[in-house]
């Protein structure tokens, strides 16, 4: 367990420097997805009135639009040096790429959430703080629920020629029992009393698709790896 | 050779093995075979050379032989495991030099092999990094981001990679190119260094100059399939062109030899 915790975190920490050093990833992310928040902006609000409850759909649309392009992008950099086929010699157990991939993956979508959550609070005049525990509980799963499936899928399609097409095709289909929990979880915080039971039932339901979507991917990930 | 306890570390699992046998291996892609019913063994203590013309099957055998790609049938044995069975610990044995170098541009020489260093477990990461470096004739370039390397310093970087942590099998795909006379020499004399203490090492090239009198037996590959190589003094060049002319296209035997390396 410990070798593997080790090589997780080398993973990522590998990943947090290279992005550093090109920044590309998170500037093209943020970029678009702020981008997305305000066409919707234009297109729902109106004299400064935004439409009742679009917050928390806007919200999750641009972290799963953004998320994508992450993943994309993530993935096409070890494809472009090939160096996800060193990864895979490492004498660890492969699921510990994934795990390393992962909190990449999480690392970079909290930046996006950063920017996004004040953004959407401010365009749509959403009270984000009124209930800020629940509210960072339904980022966080939401958030592990969509990327734990789709580094799995990002990984699996590395090498496939449609990869950026197959990647949503096969990802917002998996992911919708996801957004919309996270959805409804949030449209319940952003009520004028917020609905904090509501909140928390969306939650726990997150919880069980992050235990089963994470370990489903654990177990699947060596063998569609391994180009069988 | 490294010093005691810089070793892999793989949870202190060892495995150790003194051939490879390649059994009966058959690799599709799709409708197109690209290795037909290739048997092989590689002993330790040798370097195997691995020739054929492009689309030959070569870089597919040594992925097989990697553990990256399964065969579509047969096995590959590691002393008496197969690769399910090896797991972590196999491919702490294992260091490959593919077509495509395994280098993040991004990071800096140093920074890359520390990477890996890691990644395999290997204890002393600072002093080992620095003495692959200085073989690499990259200390003083060691801070530079490898983007800005040419091919043939990337080249000795990545080779640098696959050595770091002393693999008893070290399988190298077109290990010369863009490396210099003196360098494309030096690799010469390093994989007779590993041969000489015991390392498997198969050779995928086609710079048969520098492979002349490197290698301990000559294997040759057309259309996914092992052709004999028959025994003789001649030249590497001589032999090699002798047998991809003699034989059918679809010929193939095991071990595609004929007697004699």
């Amino acid at each position: 367990m410990k070798d593997f915790l080790r090589v997780a975190w080398i993973v990522m920490r590998k990943d947090f420097t290279v992005e550093m050093r090109s920044r590309e990833i998170v500037y093209t992310t943020v970029f678009f997805a702020a981008s997305c928040v305000l066409v919707f902006a234009f297109a729902l609000v109106r004299e400064g009135r935004p439409l009742e409850d679009a917050a928390a759909g806007i919200l999750w649309i641009a972290i799963a639009f953004a998320g994508t392009l992450g993943l994309g992008r993530t993935f096409e950099r070890e494809r472009h040096t090939e160096t996800l086929r060193a990864l895979m010699l490492a004498p660890s157990d492969r699921p510990a790429i994934y795990v390393g991939k992962l909190l990449g993956m999480l690392a970079l979508l909290a930046v996006v959430e950063a920017v996004l959550v004040p953004m959407v609070g401010l365009l749509f005049h959403a009270p984000f703080l009124a209930s800020p525990f629940w509210m960072l509980a339904l980022l966080a799963t939401g958030t592990l629920g969509f990327a734990s499936v789709g580094t799995l899928f990002a990984a699996m399609l590395v090498r496939a020629r449609s990869r950026d097409v197959l990647l949503p095709v096969l990802l917002y289909p998996i992911t919708i029992p996801v957004i919309i929990a996270g959805v409804r979880g949030t449209a319940a915080l952003l009520q004028s009393t917020p609905d904090e039971p509501m909140a928390r039932f969306w939650t726990a339901l997150l919880i069980f698709f992050d235990v089963v979507f994470v370990t489903l991917s654990l177990w699947t990930f060596e063998p569609l790896m391994t180009e069988s | 050779m490294r010093r005691a306890g810089r070793g892999a570390g793989t949870a202190g699992v060892s495995f150790d093995f003194d051939r490879v046998v390649v059994d009966d291996v058959s690799r599709h892609f799709g409708r197109r075979k690209a290795l037909n019913r290739i048997s092989l063994t590689c002993r330790a203590g040798e370097i195997v050379g691995l020739l054929g013309p492009n689309g030959a099957g070569k870089s597919t055998l040594l992925s097989i032989l990697s553990t990256l790609v399964a065969p579509s049938t047969g096995k590959v044995l590691y002393g008496d495991r197969t690769a399910d069975d090896g797991g972590p610990a196999l491919r702490a044995r294992l260091g490959l030099l593919g077509h495509d170098l395994y280098l993040y541009p991004e990071l800096t020489a140093r920074e890359n092999l520390v990477f890996f260093a890691r990644l395999f477990g290997l204890r002393e990461t600072s002093s080992l990094v620095t003495e692959a470096l200085t073989r690499a004739n990259l200390a003083d370039r060691a801070d530079d981001a490898v983007s800005g390397f040419s091919r043939g310093m990337r080249q000795r970087l990545a080779l640098e990679r696959a050595l770091l942590h002393q693999p008893r099998l070290l399988l190298l795909d077109e290990p010369f190119t863009g490396l210099d006379d003196a360098s494309g020499q030096a690799l010469v004399a390093r994989l007779k260094g590993l041969r000489d203490r015991g390392s498997i090492v198969i050779v995928a090239t086609h710079d048969l100059d520098l492979a002349e009198g490197l290698l301990d037996r000559l294997v040759v590959l057309r259309n996914g399939r092992l052709l004999p190589v028959a025994p003789s003094s001649a030249s590497l060049r001589d032999r090699y062109r002798d047998t991809i002319q003699a034989v059918a296209p679809n010929a193939s035997t095991t071990d595609g030899q004929r007697g004699a390396p």
